[in-house]
């Protein structure tokens, strides 16, 4: 099977971009073959999203535990956390879904490689690949989505035992005491939920002068309140100036007089850069700007024929960006009709710490910067039925509108199972409904979704429960 | 299959209309091109012609009805063969409540695009019930709806760049911003080689729509003649030096302000020119409305400097810099841009030395403005420089014969070279 070297398109990463366009190239009836150097799946089913979604659901449940008296449900006897099975868990889900991607290429004629990628020199219009093991492909088309890891700071050398990035905080062996956090985006404030839920003391530090600095400032600071009233240190407008190791522990220095943090571990989570070294770009018209592959539209690079997608490209660093990127380059590359791009604000995006948070389109400062006159709805999960019957009713949910056009700008949201409720708000705006189409459209009852009517409603002066 | 017949739109802008009177009764064989009734709006009569062959088997709203919808049905042919009683006795669809064509450019939601006077056809097709519910659904979304009626935009008239071509908001935006630039998403490695005999249709925008309707409604149905002369303006400019010497600074009298003012003191002195034809009668203005053309973006416009004649010229002139202006970034109100009696169309600033207009229908004449030039001329047996100017009328030969246009050049010729004269 691996003796075929020629293909219509070659691949170079099996995360959610690579492996995503390989299966829509090979519907299109292209003959693809995938290069991936370590897991099917990449980061995001290995060791990002889904792994710490399956921490953190523990996480959660060990929460409940501490509701059930509310609901009149008596647990006697110890609470404790097997942390290791916990962790087990977390890799058997991160395993069954990358056997699943395997199967899916399979089952789409994908020819996978397990090596190492760097591409070679175009020949008469083909475009070679060396592989690291030997040998060489060569195809019409090459989409690289190598992906991107955690960025390292000047100085600092995450040793994987004291300091951590988000693979070895994935994966604890034990639970330290304490734990300092520096970087509060949707890595860094999912660690300092997750580790914060199984009684860890966490401090989370953020350079900039709120966390979740990307979403709205009204989220943000909803989301400050909750972390801090469950007990987590917070500190904004904090440069790291060093993590020194000290004898149990480690302690971050700040630039100015900020006093320091000793913990016993600490996790970076200040952003990632894409993987473009040893692929082969040098000498190439790919451009690489600050890590990242400089791309159009469409995903296609300085050099005819080779594309790239998803985190190499840069931010927003998102599963679902790549895997959209994916489909629309290879489509692009079929001639296919009627592809779209990704328009501006199109990707929603979700933090799923405690209160959840998301979002999708401008927040209000960033609307007002653009110029626009908006109108802006407020609705508190506090006053939604399902959310006061679940006993989660902290939550906010806020819509940007053009006072102009009615245009929905942004919507923002935290709050219980938001991430679930975004989609709602970016098919709306897929479609440019306006504020008249979302308030004619009827939300049932009782669920959270009604607190997205509402917010709609109050934009306009029309809130009916609040 | 009986044919219903609808009571058409004869402007872009109408919405309802008078069915003035019937020229056929039932049981009339009716010819497809046959004038089948009469229909008065504020603005005209007009002649209604059939598209469809058969009898008129019903007629369904009465000759004198006054304020009859768009879409309407008014009649019914039975077609060869059908029993005229039978078609007679079947039920009357209900009424839609805007015909399709009427819904592409309602008044509130075109406005802006609406170049000319918005005043109706000399002659209007009748619209069949079976042509207009062929009309296709446009498919666009909420937000490129909404902002097309905001800035008067006809969503019909574009082509959509979103999932099977549905109009998006982008599209709406372009067409405002058009001439868009064709290469902007070119991706980064393609290049497509230019091939001969490439070409691309462009949508053609409600403004070139009606446009296109007008002028060749005006050529088909106006007998036009053209009267041309040549006008001394060394005088006109140096009296145009002495007066904006004299102005306050924020008003500067333009070459083309005392052209409409003679213009419009020529209408005064011969009052035949200042006309238009409306098949049984002729309608005379009262006063010099003069309208303007002016280029902007896809097309022109032709706002009006009413009552012209009773203007002075520092008012011509601010009067004409504010609704040139504003035609260019499409901000006038229709009122402003819609009627007039008489069209200056001057295209000097271009170099052009002489050209012939299309009359703005249903007005009786434009003049057409050249540039002023050096030219020679001979003065008594003598070669002489002197600034000249050529303008040539165009008329409508059932209001203004060719003597009347003569008359008329003469007057404006005399006020262009005795500037002074204009100012009694």
């Amino acid at each position: 099977m691996a003796s075929e070297t020629n293909f219509d398109l070659i691949v170079v990463g099996g995360g959610p971009g690579g492996y995503v366009a390989a299966i829509r190239a090979a519907q299109l009836k292209m003959k693809v073959a995938l290069v991936e150097r370590e897991h099917l799946g990449g980061i995001c089913l290995n060791w990002g999203c889904i792994p710490t979604k399956a921490l953190l659901r523990a996480a959660e449940l060990r929460h409940s535990i501490d509701e059930m008296k509310e609901f009149g449900i008596t647990v006697s006897g110890e609470v404790s956390i097997d942390l290791p099975a916990v962790v087990k868990r977390s890799r058997n889900v991160a395993g069954r879904l990358s056997t699943g991607v395997a199967h899916l290429l399979k089952k789409n004629k994908v020819t996978v490689f397990d090596d190492f990628a760097t591409l070679g020199k175009a020949v008469s219009g083909r475009r070679e690949v060396k592989l690291g093991g030997g040998g060489t492909l060569s195809a019409k088309h090459v989409i690289l989505a190598t992906g991107a890891r955690a960025r390292a700071l000047p100085g600092i050398e995450a040793d994987g035992k004291s300091i951590l990035t988000y693979r070895e905080a994935m994966v604890p062996e034990s639970m330290p005491k304490s734990l300092v956090i520096i970087g509060s985006g949707a890595i860094g404030s999912e660690f300092a939920s997750f580790y914060l839920d199984m009684g860890v003391e966490v401090t989370l530090v953020e350079a900039m002068d709120r966390i979740l600095p990307v979403e709205d400032a009204e989220i943000s600071e909803f989301v400050k309140k909750a972390f801090t009233k469950r007990g987590m240190k917070i500190i904004t407008g904090a440069r790291l100036a060093g993590l020194d190791k000290v004898s149990g522990g480690v302690t971050a220095r700040f630039e100015g007089d900020l006093a320091p943090v000793t913990a016993d571990r600490a996790i970076l989570a200040v952003g990632i850069t894409g993987n473009t070294e040893k692929l082969g770009l040098e000498g190439t018209a790919i451009k690489v700007d600050r890590g990242h592959i400089v791309t159009d539209q469409w995903g296609a690079t300085g050099e005819a024929g080779v594309y790239a997608i998803g985190d190499v490209t840069g931010p927003p660093w998102l599963a679902h960006k790549a895997s959209h990127e994916g489909i629309i380059c290879v489509e692009k590359i079929a001639g296919e009709k009627d592809v779209q791009a990704i328009g501006e604000g199109a990707v929603p995006g979700c933090t799923y710490c405690r209160p959840q948070v998301a979002s999708v389109g401008m927040t209000e400062a960033a609307a007002k910067d653009a110029g626009y006159d908006i109108r802006v709805g407020r609705f508190p999960m506090l006053a939604n039925g399902k959310a006061i019957a679940l006993g989660d009713d902290q939550g906010l949910i806020k819509t940007v509108f053009d006072k102009k056009t009615g245009e929905l700008l942004g919507a923002h949201m935290v709050g219980p199972e938001v991430t679930e409720l975004i989609q709602g708000y970016a098919v709306a705006r897929t479609l440019e409904a306006t504020e008249a189409e979302l308030m004619q459209t009827i939300f049932p009852h009782p669920t959270l979704s009604e607190a997205m009517h509402e917010s709609v409603l109050d934009a306009y002066g029309r809130a009916i429960h609040f | 299959m009986a044919i219903d017949i609808l009571m058409p739109a004869l402007s872009p802008t109408m919405e309802t209309g008078t069915l003035a009177s019937w020229n056929m009764a039932v049981g009339d064989a009716v010819r497809s091109g046959d004038v089948i009734a009469e229909i008065e709006t504020d603005k005209a009569t007009m002649e209604v012609e059939a598209v469809d062959d058969g009898v008129l088997a019903v007629i369904l709203v009465a000759a004198g009805t006054e304020n009859v919808a768009v879409g309407t049905p008014i009649a019914r042919l039975a077609e060869d063969g059908e029993a005229v009683e039978a078609v007679a006795a079947t039920p009357v669809a209900a009424a839609p409540a805007k015909a399709p064509a009427q819904e592409a450019a309602s008044p509130a939601a075109a406005p802006a695009a609406t170049p000319a006077a918005p005043t109706p056809a000399p002659t209007a097709v009748m619209q069949s019930s079976s042509s207009a519910s062929a009309a296709p659904r446009v498919f666009a979304s909420p937000l490129a709806r909404r902002i097309a009626g905001d800035n008067g935009v006809d969503i019909s008239a574009l082509s959509g760049s979103g999932p099977h071509g549905r109009i998006l908001r982008r599209d709406v935006e372009a067409a405002m911003t058009a001439p868009a630039p064709a290469a902007r998403h070119a991706s980064v490695g393609a290049s497509a080689p230019a091939s001969p005999g490439a070409s691309s249709l462009e949508p053609n925008s409600q403004m070139r729509k009606i446009i296109a309707q007008r002028l060749q409604e005006s050529k088909a149905n106006a007998p036009h003649f053209y009267l041309t002369v040549d006008c001394e303006i060394d005088t006109l400019l140096a009296a145009r030096k002495v007066m904006n010497a004299q102005s306050p600074d924020d008003v500067k009298i333009s070459v083309n302000d005392l052209v409409i003012r003679a213009a419009a003191m020529a209408l005064v002195k011969v009052p035949k020119a200042n006309a238009s034809w409306e098949g049984d009668n002729t309608r005379l203005f009262h006063h010099a409305d003069i309208a303007m053309a002016v280029a902007v973006d896809g097309g022109l416009v032709t706002p009006v400097i009413w009552a012209a004649e009773q203007k002075g010229l520092a008012d011509i002139a601010a009067t004409s810099r504010d609704l040139a202006t504003r035609a260019r970034d499409g901000s006038l109100a229709p009122e402003e841009f819609s009627g007039g009696s008489f069209t200056i169309s001057n295209l000097g600033m271009y170099g052009i030395r002489e050209f012939a207009a299309v009359i703005n229908p249903p007005q009786g004449a434009i003049l057409a403005v050249g540039a002023g030039e050096e030219r020679p001329v001979v003065r008594d047996g003598q070669l002489a420089v002197a600034t000249v100017m050529t303008v040539t009328l165009s008329a409508d030969h059932r209001v203004v014969d060719g003597a009347v246009g003569a008359e008329w050049l003469q007057a404006f010729k005399g006020y262009i070279e005795a500037p002074v004269t204009m100012l009694l």
